[in-house]
């Protein structure tokens, strides 16, 4: 039970290729690496100890103002997230900047909270809030390397196309703007949502030979 | 706990109030808390600042940087002065990005002319597309550009990528981030104009 609870997110039932959660923000921070793994972690954090937090709340929380209860919750430690990566981690946050406020609004959050953390025991919904996010995790970097490195041939800040490759040092390489941009992360989000699919269809139907 | 209690008016309201009481002591509590912190690493990231527009990063700001006011209005000026004696004039600049305020610092050399050293920030620029003001692949190209053709102050214009070769009044702007790259350009313009009348009989 423990195990599928951590396992699943991260593949099977991902939040963004699977469940087509958190795509919005999956597009905003995936240009450089850096910063999306620094929003996967933040994101990891938020929706572990969410989860964690209303699952112990669960029996208490009225009906009528469950939404609001759970975003109260969100929102304090998304507020704490911003403030110690303010003091610890100032660049980090600059570079993340708007961003970090806007992990209240990514639907990953919500979703497991209603989905999970209300129906279960609170250790249950820190691993599901965790494997989340890091399901969240892994196809932001996964995005953000495509994107890093055809848009600006570097990889966390390193370059890793040689200079004078460049047209404008007399070669033959061009970085691709598109990759910049947001609608190629759209396009990328998708390939890599084509290539989830089709594994999990795979698997599906050597169950149903079985 | 029993559905209908759980659900009545009182109890929904008593929970709520409860629960947003404390949720504002635990965060005034973590501000107040990190503040110190917070603020020592925007005065340092500040000063840091200042000494990487006149090409000192990581070296003591007391020792090399004086802080003035200049002209009728006492507008803020940085004056640099580096180990060979000679000075340089470190302008403050303040602007509108896309989505926020930018700012920066200007160091002009003795002549009042052209351009010693240039830093960009900004507070909620996209990040890989206008934020991207904030490195030296932007600002080190500022190096050596004139403020003036001729005898007119023209200030720098911030053009596509790749048209500013020759040009000593433009540098090269940010491919996706047109909107930001503008912003630069008229908070040069703006942030020094009023500099300009008496600059240049500064001393």
């Amino acid at each position: 039970m423990n195990k599928r609870i951590f396992l699943d997110p991260l593949f099977k039932n991902n939040p963004v290729s699977v469940l087509a959660l958190g795509i919005c923000s999956a597009l905003a921070v995936t240009v450089k690496m850096e910063p999306a793994l620094v929003m996967a972690l933040s994101v990891t954090l938020v929706t572990g100890f969410s989860g964690f937090i209303l699952s112990l709340l669960r029996n208490t929380i009225p009906d009528r103002i469950r939404i609001i209860v759970q975003l109260i919750v969100i929102a304090t430690l998304v507020i704490l997230v911003d403030q110690v990566l303010k003091a610890f981690a100032y660049p980090i946050s600059k570079q993340l900047s708007v961003f970090v406020g806007l992990i209240i609004t990514n639907c990953i959050i919500m979703g497991r909270i209603e989905a999970f953390a209300l129906h279960n025991k609170p250790f249950h919904a820190l691993v599901d809030g965790i494997a989340n996010g890091l399901g969240y995790g892994i196809i932001l970097v996964a995005v953000s390397f495509f994107r890093e490195l055809f848009g600006s041939g570097t990889l966390m800040g390193y370059p890793l196309i040689p200079e004078n490759w460049y047209v404008s040092a007399g070669g033959f390489y061009e970085n691709n703007g598109l990759f910049i941009l947001p609608p190629m992360a759209l396009i990328v989000v998708g390939l890599i949502v084509w290539v989830f699919n089709a594994r999990n269809a795979k698997k599906d139907k050597k169950a149903w030979n079985k | 706990m029993d559905k209908n209690k759980k659900n009545g008016n009182f109890y929904t309201v008593i929970y709520a109030a409860v629960m947003v009481i404390i949720v504002a002591v635990v965060l005034a509590f973590v501000s107040e808390f990190l503040k110190p912190r917070r603020d020592a690493n925007i005065r340092q990231e500040t000063r840091q600042t200042i000494m990487r527009s006149v090409h000192l990063e990581g070296r003591s700001y007391e020792k090399y940087i004086t802080d003035t006011a200049a002209g009728p209005e006492n507008l803020p000026l940085f004056i640099c002065t580096l180990d060979d004696g000679t000075r340089k004039y470190i302008i403050p600049l303040e602007g509108k990005g896309l989505w926020g305020s930018i700012n920066g610092y200007l160091a002009l050399n003795d002549d009042f002319r052209t351009v010693y050293g240039a830093v960009f920030d900004h507070e909620a620029e996209t990040p890989g597309l206008g934020a991207e003001i904030s490195t030296p692949s932007f600002s080190d190209p500022f190096r050596g550009k004139s403020l003036y053709r001729g005898e007119t102050f023209v200030s720098l214009s911030v053009v596509k990528p790749g048209k500013s070769a020759g040009n000593p009044n433009a540098v090269d702007g940010i491919s996706g981030g047109t909107l930001t790259s503008r912003g630069v350009e008229n908070m040069i313009r703006e942030s020094l104009e009023p500099y300009i009348p008496f600059l240049r009989h500064y001393e």
